[in-house]
C-alpha cells in the first residue's frame, strides 16, 4: 500500500494574492474607473469602448483601466467575457454536431461554430466535401473533443465563425487543459509555443490553455489522436507547467511563456513538488519570485 | 457531480497517470487537495462552517430547535440533514436538475450519522418524552470541482463542533406544562460532542484496480464507479455506499477500503487540530466570502 500523505488543512485567510499591479498591459500606474464614474468633463475627447456620456460628461460603463491615446479616451475592462477577434486562435471543445458545422465552446457568451467547408478535409487533397463527409462528421470531430482553431469571422450577434484550414489547427492529442481568463493571456502573432522545459503549450486568446507533449512535425492527418503513453518525466512537466499558470492566472499575472517558463524555473529552483504548487502560500511564493524576475 | 465533457485524448492522458502513479496535478493516488475550512460564517445560526477542497465550497449550518420527540424515541434528540444544490455551482444544477445529487447527499449523511455511537443523540434530551433537540443542518453547494461527499462531511464535522447551544433550565412546572429558561449568558453553551463524527471518503475506480481519492471533475468523468466510506476518528467504518455505474473487484473494494480506513484516522486527526487551532485564536475575525 503506497504511503498516503494528506494535506494538512489550512484556515482560511492565512494567505493573501500577491499584490502586483498586473493584468494590465501598457502603463505601471493605470488609472482603475468603476462603472458610473466620472472619467473627464472635457467633451473634446473622443468616446471609445467602455465609456459614454451622460449630461455631458464622460463616463465609465465598464470596470477597468483608463487608456488615453491622443484625443481617444477608452476603458478597458480587467476581466471580461471572451469577446472574439478576427485571426486569433483558440482553443474550443465541441459540443453539438449539427448537419454541416460543428458547435464549439470557445469560452464566449455564445458556442462559436466550425462549418465542414471550414476544415481541411481528411486526404490532403483540397476538395469539396459531399454527403459522406457531411455522415462522416462524427469520425473526425465529437462531442467533446478539443480544436485548436481560427477565428474567421464575427456574426453581427456576436457568434464567431472558425476555421482550420491550416495543417497547424486541428483536433488536439493527449493533455490537460486549464481555463482562464482571457484578459490574462499576452498578445502574441503565435500562439502554440514548444517550450524549453519539453511541452508543447497552446495559449488560446480565448483563455483555454492547452498543454500537450511536444509531437513530432507533420502528421498525415490532424484528426487521428496519438494515444501512445505519454512517459512519467514528459507528464512531470505538464504537471508543472499546468500549477505555474494556474497560480499565475490565481494571481492575475500575465500569462505568456516568458511568465510560464519563468514561473516553471523559479519553482525548480526552489525545488517544490509539483502538488506542492497547490499549496496557497507556495502559490504566493513562486508567484511574486516571478513578478520580481520579470521585471528585472 | 457536475457533468463536463472530455475529449478521448484527455481520459486517455488522465488513466494512463494514473496508472504511472502520477495524476494530471502532480498529486499521488492518496493525495488530497488543498482543504480550507472556516467556522462561525452565520452569526444567525447555532454553528456554521466554510469548507474549500480545491474548487469545491459548500457552506454548512446547524440550527437547533426544541421539539416533542417521536413515540418510538422518546430519549433521544434528532437531527434532520437538508441539502440544496445551488444553481451556481454547476450549470446542470438550475431548476430541479440537482435534486437527485441533494437528495443521495442528505441519504448518506444520514446514514453516516445513524448510529448512536457516531453522535450520542441521548445527550441531545431535554425533558424525556416531552421535548427533545432536534439539530437541523443545512448544506449548501456553492461550488461544484468534485468531491462533494468528502467536503460535506467534513464541512458537517466542523459545523457540528462549532454549533453553540444556549443552555435550557427548566424552570417550574404549569398545570402540567414545563416552563423553560433559555440562558442568554453567551459563555452558558451545549456543545455538541462532535468526538465520534465521522467523515466520507470518496475512492474513485479509474482503471482496473485502482482507485484515487479526491478526484477533480475531470478524473470523475473517467471513472465510472465510487465507493463512499464513512470512517470514524478511531478508524472504524460506518457506512459504504457505491455510486454510480461500474463494478469493483473485491481485492480493490477491500483495499479501498482500507486505505480509507487509515486515511480517515488522519484527517480526523489534523482536522480537529486546525479546529482546536482556530478557536484559540482570541478576537477572531471571520474572513467570510472575501
Amino acid at each position: 500500500m503506497a504511503a498516503c500523505m494528506v494535506k494538512e488543512p489550512g484556515l482560511t485567510g492565512d494567505v493573501r494574492r500577491v499584490q502586483a499591479m498586473v493584468g494590465v498591459q501598457g502603463t505601471a500606474h493605470p488609472r482603475l474607473v468603476t462603472p458610473g464614474e466620472v472619467i473627464s468633463q472635457d467633451t473634446s475627447f473622443m468616446r471609445g469602448h467602455g465609456t459614454y456620456m451622460e449630461k455631458g460628461v464622460q463616463v465609465a460603463s465598464v470596470a477597468g483601466y483608463v487608456t488615453r491615446v491622443n484625443r481617444l479616451i477608452t476603458v478597458t475592462p480587467l476581466r471580461q467575457m471572451y469577446q472574439g477577434a478576427v485571426g486569433d486562435t483558440v482553443v474550443g471543445r465541441i459540443t453539438k454536431v449539427q448537419t454541416n458545422r460543428w458547435k464549439v465552446d470557445v469560452n464566449s457568451r455564445l458556442d462559436a461554430e466550425l462549418r465542414l467547408s471550414n476544415i481541411q478535409l481528411p486526404g490532403g487533397e483540397q476538395r469539396r466535401s459531399n454527403v459522406e463527409d457531411e455522415r462522416d462528421m462524427r469520425a473526425l470531430l465529437t462531442e467533446g473533443d478539443l480544436v485548436c482553431v481560427e477565428v474567421q469571422k464575427i456574426c453581427d450577434d456576436g457568434l464567431l465563425r472558425l476555421a482550420a484550414r491550416n495543417i497547424k489547427f486541428g483536433k488536439l492529442s493527449q493533455g490537460t487543459l486549464l481555463a482562464v481568463s482571457p484578459s490574462l493571456i499576452v498578445q502574441d502573432k503565435q500562439r502554440m509555443h514548444d517550450l524549453p522545459c519539453g511541452a508543447r503549450v497552446v495559449f488560446g486568446a480565448n483563455g483555454y490553455v492547452y498543454i500537450t507533449p511536444t509531437v513530432p512535425q507533420e502528421q498525415a492527418s490532424t484528426y487521428i489522436v496519438n494515444f501512445e503513453e505519454v512517459p512519467v518525466e514528459v507528464r512531470k512537466t505538464i504537471g508543472r507547467l499546468k500549477n505555474c499558470i494556474k497560480l499565475l492566472a490565481h494571481h492575475s499575472i500575465m500569462i505568456s511563456p516568458t511568465s510560464v517558463m519563468t514561473a516553471f524555473d523559479t519553482s525548480i529552483e526552489q525545488e517544490f513538488e509539483i502538488k506542492d504548487l497547490l499549496k496557497p502560500d507556495v502559490m504566493q511564493d513562486v508567484a511574486l519570485a516571478t513578478v520580481q524576475s520579470m521585471n528585472e | 457531480m457536475a457533468d463536463i465533457s472530455l475529449s478521448e485524448a484527455e481520459k486517455r492522458y488522465i488513466v494512463d497517470g494514473v496508472k504511472l502513479g502520477i495524476r494530471v496535478d502532480g498529486r499521488e493516488r492518496l493525495d488530497y487537495r488543498q482543504l480550507e475550512i472556516e467556522t462561525g460564517l452565520v452569526s444567525t445560526a447555532n454553528g456554521s462552517a466554510r469548507v474549500r477542497l480545491g474548487c469545491t465550497d459548500v457552506l454548512i449550518t446547524v440550527k437547533m430547535e426544541m421539539e416533542p420527540p417521536p413515540p418510538q424515541q422518546p430519549n433521544d434528540g434528532q437531527i434532520h440533514f437538508f441539502v440544496n444544490c445551488s444553481a451556481n455551482a454547476a450549470p446542470e444544477f438550475e431548476g430541479r436538475g440537482g435534486e437527485d445529487l441533494a437528495t443521495s447527499l442528505s441519504a448518506m449523511l444520514d446514514r453516516l450519522y445513524s448510529s448512536p455511537l457516531s453522535l450520542d443523540t441521548s445527550r441531545l434530551c431535554v425533558v424525556p418524552g416531552k421535548h427533545v433537540k432536534v439539530l437541523y443542518v443545512d448544506v449548501e453547494i456553492l461550488e461544484c470541482g468534485g468531491n462533494l461527499f468528502d467536503t460535506v462531511s467534513l464541512g458537517v464535522k466542523a459545523a457540528l463542533w462549532a454549533t453553540r447551544m444556549p443552555r435550557i433550565y427548566i424552570t417550574g412546572e404549569d398545570g402540567g406544562e414545563l416552563e423553560f429558561m433559555v440562558s442568554d449568558n453567551p459563555q452558558e453553551v451545549d456543545r455538541v460532542d462532535v468526538s465520534n463524527a465521522p467523515i466520507l471518503i470518496t475512492h474513485l475506480r479509474i482503471t482496473e484496480n485502482l482507485t484515487v481519492i479526491d478526484p477533480t471533475p475531470e478524473e470523475e468523468c473517467c471513472g465510472p464507479v465510487q465507493v463512499v466510506v464513512g470512517v470514524t476518528p478511531k478508524g472504524l467504518i460506518t457506512t459504504t455506499q457505491q455510486l454510480g455505474a461500474g463494478t469493483f473487484a473485491p481485492q480493490t473494494l477491500s483495499a479501498s477500503l482500507k486505505s480509507a480506513q487509515e486515511l480517515g484516522v488522519k484527517i480526523h486527526h489534523q482536522l480537529m487540530q486546525r479546529l482546536l487551532q482556530e478557536e484559540s485564536i482570541p478576537n477572531r475575525k471571520t474572513k467570510g466570502f472575501l
